[in-house]
Order: C-alpha cells, then structure tokens, then sequence
C-alpha cells in the first residue's frame, strides 16, 4: 500500500506538493517511485526558472523508461536537490523527504486549492 | 496476457508484473539493481517458464538441424548443448537458441518466447523441405514446459541438494555441480525427472532447470528455499536485462532480427561454414569472407547521464560529426555505475576505442566504444 502522507497536495500526474510559507517543495510520490522502479537518473530545473503550473521541468530515468515531472505550481525555482541527481536511488527510498526534486516560491498560491487532497490521491491510485 | 505456473509464486513474493511479449511476468520484485547485484554477488532465480521447448528426434533429426541451424551439431555428444542460430535464406535471424543433444537422436531446442510461433512455423517449412522428413519428428512442447533460471557464485554451495541422486540421462555424472559448462542431464525432484544444464544468460555461472509446468512451482520452491541461506533473491526481467547487457549477449529483437545477420551481430563463431549447406551459408560465407558491411559495438558513457536506450541515435564526434548508427540495448549498468549500450554503426567505425556521442533526449552525450563484453565474471 502506497505512502500517502496527510500533510502534502497532490497532483494526478503523481507530484507532491509541500508547503511552507510561500516556498512549496516538490517531488514524486511513494506510488511513483514504484511505479517507476531503479531510477538511475534525476534532471532538475536550473535555479531561477520561471515554472507554470503544468510545465515540464525535470525528468526521472529509471532503467526502463523516462518521465517527465509536470510541475504542479508556478513560481521561480529557489533551490534544486543536487543529493538527488549524485545519488538517484534517494527518489526510491525517499520519495517525500531526501528524494525533493526543487524547491520554489510560490506565484500563486491559490493553485494549491486546485491539487488533490491525501484522500483523493489515494482514492486516484486506488482505483477508485 | 499469458501466465506461466509460478505467477503465484510471483504475487507471493510481491513480484510487480508486467506485460511482456503477451506474458504477465515480474520486472523485479525488491529492485532491479538489487536483484541484479545479487545475481553477481550470491545467486538470483529466474522464471524463464515462458520461453519455448521443441523436440526434434528421429534418425533424420541431426541432419535436418544442421541444414536448418548456423552451428554444428554434429559436435554434440549426448548431453551436451550449443548457442546456435537459425537464419532466413538472406542470412538473417530468425531465432537464436539453445541445442541440446538429450539422447543419439533426440534433440531440445531452448527458443525465445517472442519467437515460438515464429520458429515453430519456419521449422515445419523446412522440415517440409527436408528430403528425409519422415526420419523428423517436431514436437512443440512450449505450453507443456516450465524453466527456470539459478545464476550466479554462490549457486553451486546448494544446487546440489537441490536434486537427488545422479544423472539418469544425459551427461551421466554423480551430481549437479558436476555438469561442465553447456552440459545437460536428467535428474529428479521428488521422484519426478527435470533437466538441468549448466547454461545461463547472466554472465555468471549457473544453471537452467527445465521440468513440466506442473512440477515447475515445486523446483522454484526447493531452489529458493535451498538458496536463500546463501544469499539467493528471487530476480526479474529487469535484472535479467541489465545482466545479459553487461555481458554482451544479444536479445532477439535488439541485437538480432531478420534483417540482420550473425556475421553483423559478432557472433559468427556459432556459425560452422565448413560443415555442408545450410539455410543462409551463402550470405553468411561472403559476410565471413569480406567482411559485414554493419558491425555491432559495445559503448560506454563518459560521463554520467541518462541512460542510453534503444533506437537513440549513435554520432562520430569532431567537424563533419554524422549520425553512424543506432543504439539496440542500453541501461545504466549496476555492476559498472555508467551508461553502456550496443548498437550498430558502419564496420569501418567499429574500432574499440573510437570516440562516439549518443544523442540522448536531443542532446549528445560523449561515449566510447569498448571492447566486448563489458562485464567478466571474476576467475
């Protein structure tokens, strides 16, 4: 059963937002990861990008195939996670904490209401 | 999507299944690169209960496969096995495969699983062809069968106790561990009979067992239950990918299809020119001869990068840079820590050591191409 923590929003294409302040924090979730498999390798936006909602702003490889990361929220990218792309496995094994993708300060704030709550994500991977 | 007998052993195990070749099969069950790694290190254990089994036994079996296959089985003691090919009249693959001699005139052939529709069919050609077709018989017996896969060092600590007594059939020896490297013999699991070879797509050392489906659950069992206190995982088709990838050993499909000749694909070794016609000697003859016009290389990233992958374009490097071939197997290799991959370029820019890039999501990243195979198991 997928990890869904409570205090995150979510995306339907398997983002997860956390907030604190205006700075949200981005990555991909417990149910991506293993969907996914070995990632072998993370890109991530250079800092300083003006992201929208719904960009593509970063890729993950793993042996099998490679995705694109839509980015949930628009904002300028502050920081990025170079623990991810040294070590890519930290994206398997710590999908919502030494696995973040970037960080960003938040444009619009009121995109969050538009994300998935915990429970409709995990109805969303659950089939329901 | 078919199943085969242990996909209830693989939801068990927590296998995540996948669709390959019409199949249901797992990709891997903890992670790839664990399995893979385990496969090196200790001993992973393969379902391979989807590949195909044909039987050719009678009087006339020897002399048809040797017209219908690039290696020489005349070579074949009883018990022993070859890698072997079967060509088009074009020289180009139809299958590559297993040939095992179980008895004088009694013959096992090991094929692709995406191929057994295909190799069935161009079997009963040109067994039609065949001037002695009634001293043939074929048996498609696929559907019947299981397989699986034990692989790795460690495998020989408890194959052993795995499977009672001595061989029955086959290469006559007192035990398991025994079977020299390509030899095959009958032994048995609970009273029933199985064959074991000491083959394997790995690169490690390492056994196939192939038994019928519904004794198939009860080898997996014994061999994991066996294995496990020396460090054996259950492995996917993942691992099994990036396993046969740093050992160089083409997949049907990549490497091979029928457009493309052994010659090309480096494995011309495994085709006997000298033994008397065969289907596609003429082609294959003239590519020995002179040389294959396309050559398949191995490469190696420089630098860390995304994987390389299949159909990604291959390009020589410095002014006038073009694009030379296409990438047919690539992943990041677990054992090595770098992108590598084969693919197929011009054969006068085949030369180990040549700088190349490999176009990755439009962009190039640089490469060099290396001598086969990438991985060697250690003596």
């Amino acid at each position: 059963m997928a990890n869904v923590p409570s205090d995150l929003r979510y995306a339907k294409s398997h983002e997860w937002v956390r907030v604190a302040g205006d700075v949200a924090t981005v990555g991909i979730t417990d149910h991506a990861q293993h969907e996914l498999t070995d990632v072998v390798f993370v890109e991530l936006p250079e800092v300083g990008r003006q992201i929208k909602a719904g960009d593509a702003c970063a890729v993950v490889e793993s042996v099998k195939t490679a995705n694109d990361i839509y980015s949930p929220v628009s904002g300028e990218v502050t920081e990025v996670n170079a623990a991810a792309v040294a070590d890519p496995a930290l994206v398997n094994s710590e999908p919502y904490t030494g696995g973040w993708f970037y960080k960003l300060k938040l444009a619009n704030p009121a995109e969050l209401t538009a994300l998935l709550s915990p429970e409709q994500y995990l109805a969303q991977i659950s089939g329901g | 999507m078919k199943r085969t007998p242990l996909y209830a052993a693989h939801q068990r195990l927590g296998g995540k299944l996948i669709e390959f070749g019409g199949w249901e099969m797992p990709v891997q069950y903890t992670s790839i690169t664990d399995e893979h790694l385990s496969v090196r290190k200790a001993a992973g254990l393969f379902d391979i209960s989807h590949m195909g089994e044909v039987r050719l036994d009678g009087p006339g079996a020897e002399a048809f496969l040797n017209r219908t296959l690039t290696n020489d089985v005349r070579k074949l003691s009883v018990g022993q096995g070859q890698y072997t090919l079967m060509c088009n009249e074009r020289g180009g693959v139809v299958d590559d495969l297993y040939a095992y001699r179980l008895a004088t005139e009694e013959y096992l052939l090991i094929i692709n699983a995406s191929r057994i529709a295909a190799d069935v069919a161009w079997l009963e050609q040109q067994r039609a062809a065949f001037d002695r077709r009634g001293e043939v018989k074929l048996d498609d017996v696929s559907e019947a069968m299981g397989a699986v896969a034990v692989q790795g060092p460690r495998v020989v600590e408890f194959i052993d106790q795995c499977f009672s007594g001595h061989a029955t059939a086959g290469t006559l020896v007192a035990r398991v561990t025994e079977l020299k490297k390509n030899q095959v013999a009958r032994f048995s699991l609970a009273g029933q009979p199985l064959w074991v070879s000491r083959t394997g797509y790995t690169g490690e050392d390492g056994f196939e067992v192939i038994a019928p489906g519904e004794r198939i659950e009860a080898v997996w069992d014994r061999l994991l239950g066996a294995g496990r206190p020396c460090g054996l995982k259950p492995a996917g088709l993942g691992a099994r990918d990036t396993l046969r990838t740093e050992a160089c050993y083409p997949l049907y499909g990549h490497e091979l299809d029928e457009n493309t000749t052994p010659i090309e694909a480096g494995v011309g070794f495994f085709v006997a020119l000298d033994k008397g016609e065969f289907v596609g000697r003429a082609v294959l003859a003239e590519q020995k001869a002179n040389g294959p016009a396309k050559k398949l290389v191995a490469f190696k990233m420089t630098d860390r990068s995304a994987p390389p992958r299949p159909q990604y374009a291959i390009w020589s490097t410095g002014p006038g840079a073009t694009r030379i071939g296409e990438v047919v197997s690539g992943t990041q290799s677990p054992s090595l820590g770098i992108g590598i991959g084969m693919g197929y370029v011009p054969a006068g820019l085949a030369k180990a050591g040549t700088p190349v890039e490999i176009e990755i999501r439009g962009k190039r990243a640089p490469a060099t191409l290396v001598p086969k195979p990438f991985y060697r198991k250690p003596d």
